[in-house]
């Protein structure tokens, strides 16, 4: 039996930035995960493998994007075990590096699956070389945080047993390049990892049951997107279900379903693959949960206050098991202020502003109140908007396909929410993201001084079209 | 089509109150103004006529559960039932059918008995000290509600911090957390502001996830000027931002927090000392205060903070007038009341105020004033199962002790049956307070704020005097006077008890002075 003032299960980017904080508090931490390192879904199967693979594929069609500027590299010849080394080696770097952090912050770190016995023990079924070493460690322990995350949701007509039907993680083990693919969800998961294969040389068919992709996203972002998606990939089918999978030895025979008023709308088609990437649910269901007095609402979220605490006092829970939006940075500062609320802090979990970026090409990324938000809400907002076709770093990049805008508060010019799409927005919206946070108005964006020329000038520029006033845009003033 | 009957406005102050009985049940034929529901307010029960007429279809409310202005009590089928007349026949068969899941899925809807919102609510309307404006209310129920808790939590936390020496200004923080500051803004926004002090193993708050986008535009604040209000315990919806577009920085945050403390200083109890856990030492049981409970428990735990509390004893020798009270008794209870000392003590009284204006005063300390009153009426404290109530004589200056007696009698019968209403039990200007009808000498009465003095009467009883060289027995009354010292220097306190007290012994000082 251990003893713990802290043990956080599950070692994703939320699980681990709480327990390596808790350490430097000086809290005894142990930090319990299958995976022999911290990570997580994020390090191992999520973000960085798929970045690496998505940096690759900006490559090849960055490559391809030359011959129009007179350099030609040829067709790109891709080793596939090579690339997929590369992929694993990132994965192994941060992994590696987290593991070393780990042992010098004195964290007990157990690989294994957490059981929980009662709201202050846990036990842990050791594992070993991916398998269940038969060994179980208890643990008594004074808080617990529950950062158990979320896996692959598969609903019921698309689970079919057969290596070429994948989730999320067995696309990123890049088996093979497929001739066609089909991407069942036109979410951000879809969208990047139908990407890669379409860099990679796929036919890739996106198919996406809603009207358009990246539900929750601003249209005119993602219309920008969608263009773009249009050319590379063989095609996008909306308002479109997929009702059964068969396999067959040619591949899978899929059949759709599509609204009435949709064109064109294939019956059926046969895929050398498929990516089934309609949503992530979260992974609540922890053996012996029902042992304390944490709930679990109707869509499987841990029941947390705005201090990341559960129904039962000992146990906390954090990122993707507690709600929307899953995305790891979310998880991470969630995590930090549990620990915080555990060491004494009056803190609570209360951000303006969860920055989502889709790491497609162009890149998609948003902050903050978004315009359809705020037209649900009927919340009084002006639009800024700044076309990437006036700015002078997005022309020499031959990428005019962007767009920068400003959601603001028309009485106090304050800046509620950004927007952006086109190559590079993830990394702009931190800037948007600030911001928002520290309740800047449109007038502190403008009187920023902003590198020239770089596309952050776009948001100094959105600022000035707020006033009327923007250097590369005219507009006739209105009476 | 069924029509909704909301609760309506029942009186300026009144937000909410307690359900004690449903008068109607489904299937009643309801006319206009038929009284529906007994409401329990903070000190009146309240009969709640009906604004529609037509067959009771639904009803939305039962015994116990809180009810909200303008929320629907029940449903009834207008015109349409009239009309159709078997229809309306076969109607009852089929309402209970219907009626059932829906009303339990209105009980599922009912918000907790001590939700926050609502008790801030409550709070807000009623009540107008400094102590409403800072938030501070009483342990309501037995599970530690989120905001009850970050009244606490707040200063652990803070302390701890000025101990590393990381917090400048820890005085106003200290008070500023203990005082629970909270305005209605910040309390009707979900999920904001709520803290659990985890050091002390509180109870988690029940609460789901919070929606990402809140109703209103967040409060422009960088996240460490947010941080530093939540550990002041200020709520950063409230603070006024100096800069640009409303923004608000740190000395926006502190110049707030400092501007509660100094509200605060004066109104604010004792900070939430946290309960053991009885349950260890034996058997316990815990019980929701009832409205008029903890109506009392926060008045007097204001009034108590709030006044610099005096108590002068005196005894006021009515041998005399006890014989001619017994000579008029009969009297009076043909008249319909009973000649009690009380009710000759509110004529004392009332003369008293016209003698001594500074009795009859209270304290605007906004407005740095003394606000005199014209009018004389005076609150008696009634022991009723429900707990204190006082029912206030008005004009008592104006009438005899014959009439007081009467309307004394009568607002006591229905302070007891609870039919008083809070009409007749505001405008005070001056409490008495009897106990002598249990027992006791002398006490200590709080003083009923914004008043600033309070009569307490005890047990009479035959004491020997020591008058001309001889022991006689008198029946001796024992006075105890409590005053707001802000207002009432303590010469003029014994100036008042004294004339009082020869006033019960020399009736004709009524006559002459009063």
């Amino acid at each position: 039996m251990i003893s713990t003032q802290l043990v956080v299960v599950g070692a994703g980017p939320g699980g681990y930035a709480a327990a390596f904080l808790a350490a430097d508090l000086g809290l005894t931490t142990a930090l319990v995960d299958p995976n022999p390192n911290p990570g997580g879904v994020c390090v191992y199967v999520g973000c960085i493998p798929s970045k690496a693979l998505l940096h690759v594929a900006n490559l090849i069609s960055e490559s391809r994007h030359a011959k129009g500027w007179g350099v030609d590299f040829g067709e790109p010849k891709v080793d596939l075990a090579k690339l997929r080394e590369f992929k694993n080696n990132v994965v192994k770097r941060l992994t590696s590096g987290t593991g070393q952090l780990v042992k010098l912050r004195k964290v007990q770190y157990l690989q294994g699956l957490a059981e929980i016995v009662d709201a202050h023990t846990l036990r842990v079924r050791l594992v070993a070389g991916g398998r269940e070493a038969g060994g179980v460690q208890d643990i008594q322990f004074e808080h617990a945080i529950l950062a158990t995350g979320s896996v692959p949701a598969i609903p019921p007509m698309l689970q079919v047993d057969d290596p070429r039907v994948m989730d999320s993680t067995a696309a990123l083990d890049l088996p093979d390049i497929p001739k066609s693919l089909l991407v069942v969800g036109g979410g951000y998961i879809g969208l990047e990892l139908g990407s890669v294969y379409a860099a990679l040389g796929s036919a890739v068919t996106v198919v996406e049951m809603t009207p358009g992709l990246l539900p929750g996203a601003d249209r005119d972002l993602v219309d920008v997107l969608a263009k773009r998606v249009a050319q590379t990939m063989k095609s996008v089918l909306l308002n479109t279900k997929v009702t059964q999978m068969e396999p067959e030895s040619k591949g899978i025979r899929v059949t759709f379903e599509s609204e009435p008023h949709v064109d064109n709308a294939p019956k059926e088609h046969v895929f050398d693959r498929v990516l089934v990437a309609v949503g992530r649910r979260p992974n609540s269901k922890i053996p012996g949960l029902e042992k304390t007095q944490v709930q679990v609402d109707q869509r499987g979220f841990i029941m947390v206050d705005e201090q990341r605490r559960t129904h039962e006092p000992s146990i906390f829970a954090i990122g993707d098991v507690v709600g929307e939006p899953m995305l790891a940075h979310k998880a991470s500062h969630e995590g930090r202020v549990a620990v915080e609320v555990m060491a004494g802090e009056n803190v609570a979990f209360a951000p303006r502003a969860i920055p989502a970026v889709v790491f497609t090409d162009p890149e998609l990324a948003w902050a903050g109140l978004t315009e359809a938000q705020a037209a649900k809400d009927n919340r009084k907002v002006t639009i800024a908007k700044f076309p990437w076709g006036a700015s002078g770093r997005a022309i020499t990049l031959d990428r005019t396909d962007g767009l920068t805008k400003l959601v603001l508060d028309p009485d106090t010019e304050r800046l509620l929410g950004v927007g952006l799409v086109g190559p590079g927005a993830g990394e702009l919206i931190a800037e948007g993201v600030l911001a928002i946070e520290m309740g800047a108005t449109a007038t502190d964006l403008k009187l920023t001084i902003h590198p020239h020329p770089t596309l952050t000038e776009t948001l100094m520029e959105s600022a000035e079209v707020f006033f009327g006033q923007a250097t590369h845009v005219y507009r006739p003033k209105r009476t | 089509m069924p029509t909704d009957f909301t609760l309506p406005e029942l009186g300026e102050n009144i937000a909410a109150g307690d359900v004690l009985r449903v008068l109607v049940k489904p299937g009643d034929t309801l006319a206009k103004d038929q009284p529906v529901l007994e409401l329990e307010t903070d000190k009146a029960t309240i009969e709640v006529p009906s604004s529609v007429a037509g067959k009771v279809k639904e009803i939305k409310v039962k015994a116990g559960d809180k009810v909200k202005v303008g929320q629907a009590i029940l449903s009834v089928d207008d015109g349409a039932a009239e009309g159709a007349s078997t229809q309306a026949e076969g109607a009852p068969t089929q309402a209970p059918a219907k009626e059932e899941p829906a009303t339990a899925a209105n009980t599922a809807a009912k918000v907790p008995a001590d939700e926050p919102g609502l008790e801030q609510h409550v709070e807000g309307n009623t009540r107008d000290t400094a102590a409403d404006k800072s938030g501070v209310k009483p342990q309501t129920n037995q599970n530690a509600e989120p905001d009850e808790d970050r009244d606490r939590a707040a200063l652990p936390a803070k302390n701890e911090r000025s101990e590393r020496g990381e917090g400048d200004g820890a005085d106003h923080v200290r008070a500023a957390g203990a005082s629970g500051v909270n305005n209605d803004r910040g309390a009707g926004a979900p999920g904001v502001n709520k803290v659990v002090d985890i050091s002390r193993g509180a109870r988690a708050s029940a609460e789901p996830a919070v929606p990402e986008a809140p109703e209103e535009p967040p409060a422009p604040a960088a996240p460490s000027v947010r941080r530093m209000a939540r550990e002041l315990g200020v709520d950063i919806n409230a603070v006024p931002g100096s800069g640009p577009g409303g923004r608000i920085s740190i000395e926006d945050v502190k110049a707030y927090a400092k501007r509660l403390v100094g509200a605060a200083r004066s109104a604010a109890p004792g900070s939430h000392v946290p309960l053991p856990d009885f349950s260890r030492w034996g058997e316990i049981e815990r019980q929701p205060m009832r409205a008029v409970r903890r109506k009392t428990a926060e008045h007097l735990s204001a009034a108590w903070a709030t006044v610099p509390h005096v108590t002068q004893f005196d005894d006021a020798d009515i041998t005399a007038l006890d014989e001619l009270r017994k000579k008029y008794v009969n009297e009076v209870e043909a008249a319909g009341g009973n000649l009690t000392v009380t009710a000759i003590a509110v004529k004392v009284i009332a003369a008293a105020l016209r003698r001594y204006p500074q009795f009859n005063a209270s304290i605007d300390m906004d407005a740095g004033e003394i606000i005199y009153k014209k009018y004389v009426n005076i609150g008696i404290a009634v022991d009723t199962d429900r707990g204190l109530l006082v029912p206030v004589i008005r004009n008592a200056d104006q009438k005899n002790i014959v009439q007081l007696s009467v309307e004394l009698a009568h607002l006591s019968e229905k302070a007891r049956n609870r039919k008083i209403s809070l009409e007749e039990m505001q405008g005070g200007c001056f409490s008495i307070s009897n106990l002598g009808g249990i027992g006791g000498t002398y006490f200590t009465p709080i003083v009923n704020a914004p008043e600033v003095a309070i009569l307490g009467i005890s047990r009479a009883s035959m004491r020997p005097k020591f008058d001309n060289g001889d022991f006689v027995p008198r029946f001796m009354l024992p006075l105890s006077l409590s005053y707001d010292h802000r207002v009432i220097d303590g010469a003029d306190g014994i100036r008042f008890l004294r004339w009082v007290a020869e006033a019960l012994e020399q009736p004709f000082l009524l006559a002459l002075h009063g």
